[in-house]
């Protein structure tokens, strides 16, 4: 027993600290060496490593229902369409397309030069063969609600792709952004294949997801600079700035403005509206929220202004409706001032509505979220000062999920709703036979509306139509919609090239080096 | 003999008892895991021809039925989130969690016993007071709090180590010491104070017993009574104490995995509860019953070992 004395093991544990840093100086030096290799070639290659904190669900883009995984696989996928900074669809596969008068009958023909990373051609039949698969056409359920208004494709050539749609869907087209599959190939879980920019190279389950560049994309102004992509999963968003104070990761797509404090002028951002609407969501059939006085009572009461100050450091665009300005062709404009505030006409409402001296609200909000949690805070003094006191339900997100979205057992909530490329998709959703209107707003008129975009073919005429949809929503004070808070993304120094979108999709192809 | 078969008994009515209740508690959290993989967006359609493919559409005691015969053959059924086998996944996680927890426990038991026995036996000077105010800061400080400042003086400041690279020990022996480290010394640092606290408490008890006033007598230097007898005592508490921290440590430690963005079982064990990916959450837990199990076994052995009073008993 005496050969264990303290001293040994002090010095042991010291050696050890010793060993482990000592160990790790190799690749330290490897990076140093490689930063000064890029800097001299001019600015192409590296490796990028970003940090995601959700792991991949599945790598199959049709498996796969998680936002984080598919803007990772996007870069290794293409669909017939893409999507560029301000919402509008552009041509990706499809080298052009056409709609038939009628509004039924889509045709696109194909780019000739495109493959798949295993070497194959991309043919009319791949096509055909994957919206298939999507519209639940091969014998299997549809994968996606978007697709089942699809009647029937054909390939009347190797180049040319026909859909014909079972009744007008304005919202079809941007559907077509989904992912172009090799037909007959269902091994995409583990190695997935598609035709785009990045090929996958590995994934490391809980740890990293590995991209490579694709060097024969069909796109050859869009070969990515970057040789090799990595996706670490960091969970811990701290651990995250800490990793990018440390040199280990070089993106953190999202962060909070805290982080961003914390990283201060070691890093560099790029912040834009990220198309989500974050909304206090009023339960429409509750009492005494079935009463438009209230709900007009609430929004007067609530100072959006002061909840982006407080909550969003000022990071976030005022909303007037559910939609954002990032989608500028489809935006109706002016609605964020429809309820300025005001104390004295929103107890003059609530008193004309029979609660003079206010009422009791319950406010559930998704305890996993600490920005909706914040905000509630926030809402909860501003609305005791016209006598609506606020009793805050923290919920875990799951139970949230049945209780309040799947259920609407609740009075009052606050949830962001992550943008669409489509405004049908956006606005449907206050749509009374919609089965997740859970806010349970119920209008004829708006559910006209919505009906009528849908089977509308004139895009002007579509925008005018989602525009008065938007005032309905604002005019009835179907909730408080709050605002479109800001997607930071923190780079390090010298790296550039990231491109925001009104979804989260990251474009990897422009990302370079400077320094 | 008979205290054995007792002991197995025991062993598989506590783990039928768990598998049991961790299964039924989980039916009745509000929560449709085919939503959840889905998220807002889902249709009605979608979410029930989900809950068909991952079987939720049966009743309850079927599923439990399914899954327990499932269990007895080996297959601990699928995993709704990952959609691979739970075995698969769990292969995959265990090994990060247990080098982990073992090097953390040779760090605990390393320097927290040497450290106990030097503060009990300065008991009084100014030494002992010290490190015993340390170890009440190691007691009260989380690990995670540890786990940042590690990273913040190793990887950040002194940008000696990377905190965030995870290597198997297959890959690169050096590697996956480095990388397995600072989260091994976050987990043991509050274990050693644990460890120290226990220690010294039970040798300055045992001290005040007759038996040691006997082998004072006697003759004995104050050494050999501290190895020779109060240790033997004192270690029985403390073996009971490490027992359960390595229990503890073995079913993996949620917030430093987290930290330190390792795929082991404590980061996994939380996911599968939000996703509500029930079999990978009851096989978890039956793992987690297992090892306590089997360790509180070791730890009865030990004693037997230690202590002949025990031993006669059995």
């Amino acid at each position: 027993m005496k050969k264990f004395g303290g001293k040994a093991f002090l010095l042991l544990f010291f050696v050890s600290v010793l060993l482990v840093a000592c160990s790790d100086k190799g690749s330290n030096e490897a990076g140093e060496q490689a930063a000064k290799a890029n800097k001299n070639e001019e600015k192409m290659g590296g490796t990028v490593r970003i940090a995601m904190s959700t792991e991949v669900d599945n790598l199959d883009p049709y498996q796969s229902a998680a936002t984080d995984t598919m803007s990772m696989m996007d870069n290794v996928y293409d669909g017939l369409l893409d999507t560029d900074e301000a919402g509008e669809l552009v041509p990706a596969i499809a080298e052009s397309y056409d709609i038939s008068e009628d509004g039924l009958v889509y045709t696109f023909k194909l780019k000739e030069n495109v493959t798949f990373h295993d070497g194959s051609e991309l043919t009319a039949e791949d096509v055909k063969y994957s919206y298939e698969k999507l519209a639940g056409l091969s014998g299997e359920e549809p994968i996606s609600s978007q697709y089942e208004v699809i009647e029937k494709i054909e390939a009347p050539s190797d180049f040319e792709v026909v859909i014909t749609l079972k009744e007008k869907n304005s919202a079809f087209l941007a559907a077509n952004i989904r992912p172009i599959l090799p037909a007959d190939y269902d091994n995409h879980s583990e190695k997935p294949i598609g035709t785009g920019p990045f090929k996958f190279a590995e994934y490391k389950v809980g740890q990293e997801l590995r991209l490579v560049k694709n060097e024969d994309y069909y796109n050859d102004k869009k070969i990515p600079n970057m040789d090799e992509v990595l996706f670490k999963i960091m969970p811990d968003p701290e651990s995250a700035i800490l990793a990018m104070q440390s040199g280990e990761i070089d993106v953190i797509p999202g962060i909070s403005s805290q982080g961003k404090e914390q990283l201060g002028d070691t890093i560099e951002t790029v912040s834009a509206p990220q198309n989500m609407v974050q909304l206090m969501a009023l339960n429409n059939q509750v009492e005494p929220l079935n009463n438009i006085n209230v709900r007009k009572a609430i929004n007067l009461a609530i100072d959006k202004d002061m909840i982006i100050d407080m909550v969003a450091e000022g990071d976030g665009v005022k909303l007037g409706s559910n939609f954002s300005p990032s989608m500028q062709v489809y935006y109706q404009e002016g609605l964020e001032d429809t309820y300025q505030t005001n104390i004295d006409e929103a107890k003059k409402l609530l008193a004309e509505a029979g609660y003079p001296d206010g009422f009791n609200l319950e406010l559930t909000v998704p305890s996993d979220y600490q920005f909706h949690v914040d905000t509630a805070q926030v809402i909860t003094e501003q609305l005791a000062q016209v006598g609506i006191q606020v009793e805050i339900k923290l919920m875990e997100f799951s139970t949230w999920l049945e209780k309040v979205y799947n259920d609407a057992q609740y009075e009052s909530t606050i949830i962001g709703f992550t943008g669409k490329l489509d405004p049908y998709e956006i606005l449907r959703r206050y749509v009374s036979d919609y089965n997740n209107n859970f806010v349970q707003y119920e209008n004829e008129a708006y559910d006209k509306l919505i009906h009528d975009a849908l089977s509308a073919t004139d895009e002007a005429e579509m925008a005018d139509i989602y525009k008065q949809a938007q005032t309905m929503l604002a005019e009835e004070a179907a909730s408080v919609f709050i605002m479109d808070p800001y997607r930071t993304v923190a780079m390090k120094k010298g790296l550039q090239g990231w491109k925001m979108y009104p979804i989260q999709k990251f474009n990897l192809e422009d990302l370079h080096y400077t320094e | 003999m008979r205290y054995y078969l007792y002991k197995f008994s025991m062993f598989g009515i506590t783990l039928f008892m768990v598998s049991l209740i961790i299964f039924f508690v989980f039916q009745l959290l509000p929560g449709n895991p085919a939503q959840i993989i889905l998220g807002l967006d889902a249709d009605e359609q979608q979410i029930r021809h989900l809950e068909q493919e991952l079987g939720l559409d049966k009743p309850a005691v079927e599923r439990y039925i399914d899954w327990i015969a499932g269990v007895f053959q080996g297959d601990l059924g699928e995993s709704l989130r990952y959609q691979l086998p739970v075995s698969e996944v769990l292969a995959d996680r265990i090994p990060v969690t247990t080098s982990i927890a073992i090097l953390a426990m040779v760090l605990t038991v390393v320097i927290g016993i040497p450290l106990g026995i030097l503060i009990a036996r300065t008991d009084g000077k100014i030494i002992s007071v010290f490190l015993s105010m340390i170890t009440q800061l190691g007691i009260s400080i989380p690990s995670f709090w540890f786990g940042f400042m590690l990273i913040l003086l190793f990887s950040v400041t002194l940008n000696w180590v990377t905190s965030f690279e995870y290597v198997a020990w297959s890959d690169d022996f050096f590697g996956a010491l480095r990388s397995h480290f600072l989260p091994s010394l976050s987990i043991a640092i509050s274990n050693i104070a644990i460890v120290i606290r226990y220690l010294r408490n039970t040798i300055l008890d045992q001290r005040k017993m007759d038996y040691v006033r006997t082998a004072t007598c006697k003759g004995l230097s104050e050494r050999a009574v501290l190895y020779g007898h109060v240790l033997r005592n004192a270690f029985i508490p403390v073996i009971t104490i490490i027992g359960l921290i390595t229990a503890d440590t073995l079913g993996g430690s949620i917030i430093i995995e987290n930290v330190f963005a390792l795929p082991g079982l404590g980061s996994l064990l939380i996911q599968s509860i939000t996703s509500r990916d029930f079999p990978l959450v009851q096989s978890m837990v039956l793992y987690i019953a297992v090892i306590v199990l089997v360790i509180n076994f070791i730890v009865d052995l030990l004693y037997k070992l230690i202590d002949p009073r025990i031993r006669q008993k059995g």
